[in-house]
């Protein structure tokens, strides 16, 4: 059954007719073409998935589209600037080498923005144990670590 | 933008490919789409061994939205999958290599076998017909362990195969170990298990396959980290089409560690199907499909012994293995227990005699292949445990022991097969032990004590062989395929500079690395260097990236492609400054007459080449295009040392890697920044293996017992220790670049020095072995073995 939904998406308003069944992850990569949201598991462990939902990191892959009617959505697409500067966080990424492949990064900047809202000033204990969430297969982690102090700092100034 | 964003070669160079990864405009193979596109879902297995004694698939047929259903029988003109490398045994007598069909025929022989195919307008519909579909299964007794599947009586997978052997192979000269076995002081001995792994990259597998009936062509997007080498194996032994009407693009690749270099059957049933159906498809793994069906890694096991003399130093060393293959010969698996793990026994030392024998044998379970440093990871963990062993045995402090067996002199020929051409041993173990502070360990060690808690120290000293491979070597050893590298560089009017390479990039940077190699020899800004990888449209030829051999062969190729241009280039400018051809030289992009100060610049030069109004017509053909094929002339030779300290709780088991140590010599580097990278992820996958990873099945019913996420303990960010570590470099002796390979380093070092650190540190209790990996199950079962005197099974 096909259900309406409006919300927002990167700033912008969205409305659409969406099968009820229709994951989040499915809604933004396949109606929207927001590709930068990727799925990498089934059981929602992988964390790549990770959006933000009126600010707050969720796992698209565990959601209906339907549960976040009228919801500010945030994904990988809507960090930078119009003219392609990145977010701080983004930028601190490029700077640590916290990435790789680039497959679990969308998931980690938007998962260190959730973490950075709630603790700016997160030690590395804790943004280790906050990014469980969150599988890096490729970095071993110590640059994604280094990576969210470095926009955390940036972002407080 | 950072002032080294234009120094080249040496320098940490931020990586140009970031900005498309971090604004979500990546293109993975599962982002592509297409017109008309319709989805595949492959009906697996749920049996570990079965024969299939029908297939009902008439309601299925006629479900909303299917498009076809295939099964192993329409498959026809299709061929099994192929394997890359022609093992012969000891008996003189090719491998048995039995049948690989892209769709089980007749029988299923692991949990997750493709037996169908379902087409449909979306993957629901697809999802929902397989359901419908009856396969009527007689269940047959499985054996998913290797040791099992040799024994008399053991269920028979294959006709082909009797008693499941696919080989016994045996490398070195048995009867000088022998002889140095008898006369030995004496002997070490260790049973060892290298734990199956599942390769879990990020990114599941995925293929969008489609049909032109224009030109009768077919264009496969694809995660692979070799699509030329992909395409080869689909057209040439599988579909029999020319390698012409075939592009394999690997566009954005999110991981392999090898899991995505082989000829998988899904990518090559979608490619015969999008002419049958004549509409783009698609599919993408779900992670627990990538369980049942990603090749997986390891699975070994093996008995080790070394024979010493009263002073420790090794006199030789004998190891028996039998490694399981799974349930069919994956595109590389026969060449990974044989040539790249026996070849490497020798690790550091100068052992004088080594005799490895290896059966490998089919199982139920999911084929074994190439997974990060693939044979040698399980070489150095054999070595490295029995040299801890020595150490053990005889008193020895574990640098010691390393250092009184050191290979000093090079070039150094082993007694297996390899001649290392440069190291420095005690250079990486020096600075190894300064970085994990060995000094300080027993005060940390005794502070520890006072919390009750167990510290140990492991050490492990390893070499790979990487730059694969000389393509003669190779292929005397029995590669079916050559493993040089391509490269190509295109000089455009204007002056930018466009790589072709046919190494893949899944992370390791290539797009800046080899910019900083065209830059630095051009003397040109690295924002003109454009590097294009994973297109066989687009690239010569390529062999695609796996042990370690990108820089080494790969980044060569295109240094030799970088003579030819420079070459070419001087003629161009001896013709605009009227001199010699052998006056000029080539510096800081510019040619210049030796001696003065008459230059043109590289752009020049690279505009009268394709301008040429003033230009050597009669002798020189206009254009600035070069390309080269490099076939490295040695292997390459990484090495270092890796320290592990862990710390565990002897009431709860739990262990915890409290710092990590590693000092790599890599040969030359080019960015230091993504060569540390390299290390770190080798490292977690490494402590992975040894501290969470394993890929579990039930012995009696063949069901993967570790087949989710939620299951696999992937390492996680608070796994992890943040790691130390540190270079040395001899560069190698054999290629411009002197480069040797970094990314598996990582992987093959780490599990046997956290294994030994477990060692030492569970000595104080009693423990004498422990398998990986050290779960705190294990370890606190151990430590109650120890207590009531009784040993563990492993
Ligand atoms: S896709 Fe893995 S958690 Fe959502
Ligand atoms: S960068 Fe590849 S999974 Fe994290």
């Amino acid at each position: 059954m096909s259900i309406p939904l409006s919300l927002s998406v990167n700033g912008k308003a969205v409305t659409a007719d969406v099968d009820e069944r229709t994951l989040l992850v499915e809604f933004l990569r396949h109606d929207l073409a927001l590709t930068g949201t990727h799925v990498g598991c089934d059981t929602a462990q992988c964390g790549a998935c990770t959006v933000l939902v009126d600010g707050r990191a969720i796992k698209s892959c565990n959601v209906l589209a339907a549960q976040v009617a009228g919801a500010k959505i945030t994904t990988i697409e809507g960090l930078a600037g119009a003219d392609g500067t990145l977010h701080p966080m983004q930028a601190a990424f490029k700077e640590c080498h916290g990435l790789q492949c680039g497959f679990c990064t969308p998931g980690m900047v938007l998962g260190a923005l959730d973490l950075v809202a709630h603790h700016p000033h997160a030690d590395e204990r804790t943004i280790r144990e906050a990014l469980e969430g969150n599988f890096c297969r490729c970095t071993g982690y110590q640059n994604i670590v280094k990576a969210v102090q470095t926009g955390a700092a940036a972002m407080a100034k | 933008m950072g002032a080294n964003e234009t120094g080249p070669i040496g320098q940490s160079v931020r990586r140009r490919e970031d900005q498309r990864f971090l604004t979500g405009a990546g293109q993975y193979t599962d982002d592509v789409t297409m017109a008309r596109e319709a989805y595949v879902y492959f009906l697996r297995s749920p049996h570990a061994h079965a024969k299939i004694s029908g297939i009902d698939r008439e309601e299925a047929r006629t479900a909303p939205g299917v498009l076809a259903i295939y099964t192993g029988d329409d498959l026809v003109g299709v061929n099994g999958l192929p394997c890359g490398w022609l093992i012969t045994g000891t008996d003189g007598k090719p491998m048995n290599e039995p049948p690989h069909p892209v769709l089980a025929k007749g029988k299923v022989r692991h949990v997750g076998d493709p037996v169908a195919m379902i087409v449909a307008e979306s993957l629901h519909q697809a999802k929902d017909a397989a359901e419908l579909i009856v396969v009527d299964y007689e269940i047959l007794p499985a054996v998913v362990n290797g040791v099992d599947a040799l024994k008399p009586g053991a269920p028979q997978i294959h006709d082909e195969a009797p008693g499941n052997r696919c080989y016994t192979w045996a490398l070195g000269d048995k009867g000088a170990v022998d002889a140095a076995f008898a006369k030995a002081h004496h002997v070490s001995k260790v049973d060892i298990v290298n734990n199956r792994l599942v390769p879990n990259a990020i990114e599941p597998r995925a293929a969008v396959a489609s049909y032109s009936r224009a030109d009768e062509s077919y264009t496969l997007y694809v995660t692979s980290q070799n699509p030329h080498v992909e395409r080869l194996l689909m057209t040439a032994f599988v579909l029999g089409l020319p390698e012409t009407k075939v592009r394999v693009i690997a566009p954005d690749v999110g991981g392999g560690f090898g899991s995505k270099i082989y000829l998988y059957a899904e990518e090559t049933a979608m490619v015969w199907a999008s002419k049958h159906v004549n509409r783009p498809l698609r599919w993408a793994a779900e992670r627990s499909e990538s369980f049942i069906s990603d090749a997986h890694g390891r699975d070994h096991v093996t008995h080790a012994e070394m024979a010493v003399d009263k002073d420790g130093k090794f006199l030789a060393l004998r190891v028996t293995t039998t490694a399981n293959v799974g349930a069919y010969l994956s595109t590389f698996a026969s060449c990974i227990p044989t040539i790249l793990y026996a070849t490497l026994l020798a690790g550091q030392y100068a052992t004088p005699a080594i005799h490895c024998e290896v059966t490998a044998v089919f199982t139920n379970t999911v084929p074994v292949d190439a997974y990060r440093g693939a044979g040698r990871p399980e070489a150095t963990y054999v070595v490295e445990r029995v040299v801890h062993q020595v150490g053990v045995d005889l008193g020895l402090a574990q640098d010691e022991v390393r250092r009184r067996n050191f290979i000093r002199t090079f070039p150094y020929a082993t007694p297996v097969a390899l001649t290392y051409d440069i190291g420095n041993y005690d250079a990486t173990l020096d600075e190894a032990m300064r970085l994990a502070d060995v000094a300080g360990f027993p005060a940390r060690r005794a502070e520890a004590a006072k919390r009750g808690k167990l510290r140990g120290l492991g050490y492990s000293s390893y070499i790979e062989a990487c730059g694969l491979a000389p393509s003669n070597i190779a292929g005397a050893l029995g590669a079916r395929a050559g493993l040089y590298e391509a490269g190509q560089v295109r000089v455009n009017p204007t002056g930018g500079v466009t790589v072709f390479t046919g190494s893949h990039s899944h992370g390791q940077g290539h797009e800046t690395t080899f910019a900083q190699i065209v830059a630095g020899r051009l003397g040109i800004d690295i924002g003109s260097v454009e590097v294009v990888h994973g297109d066989t449209g687009r690239i010569p030829f390529g062999m695609g990236t796996y042990g370690s051999r990108s820089l080494a062969v790969g980044g060569t190729a295109i240094v030799k492609a970088l003579d030819k241009i420079v070459a070419k280039g001087k003629k161009i400018a001896a013709h605009l400054l009227e001199a010699a051809e052998t006056d000029i030289e080539f510096a800081d992009g510019k040619f210049t007459v030796a001696g003065t100060d008459r230059s043109k610049a590289f752009g020049e030069v690279a505009l009268a080449a394709y301008v040429p109004h003033n230009y050597p017509l009669d002798k020189l053909e206009p254009g600035l295009d070069e390309t080269a094929f490099y076939d490295p002339t040695n292997f390459t030779y990484p090495a270092g040392t890796h320290i592990c300290e862990v710390e565990i709780d002897p009431e709860t088991g739990q262990t915890s890697v409290v710092a990590f140590s590693a000092c790599d010599d890599f040969g030359n580097v080019i960015n230091p920044m993504i060569v540390e990278g390299q290390v770190h992820g080798g490292l977690a996958q490494g402590i992975g293996q040894a501290l969470l990873e394993h890929c579990v099945y039930d012995r009696q019913s063949g069901q993967l017992l570790s087949g989710s996420l939620m299951d696999y303990a992937l390492p996680r960010a608070d796994d992890l220790p943040t790691f130390k570590v540190g270079t040395k470099v001899t560069p190698c002796t054999h290629n411009p670049l002197g480069a040797k390979g970094c990314g598996e380093a990582g992987a093959i070092g780490a599990p046997p020095a956290l294994i030994n650190a477990v060692l030492d540190a569970l000595a104080a209790v009693g423990v004498k072995d422990i398998q990986m990996p050290a779960s705190p199950h294990r370890v606190w079962q151990a430590i109650q073995a120890a207590k009531s005197g009784a040993t563990v099974a492993a």
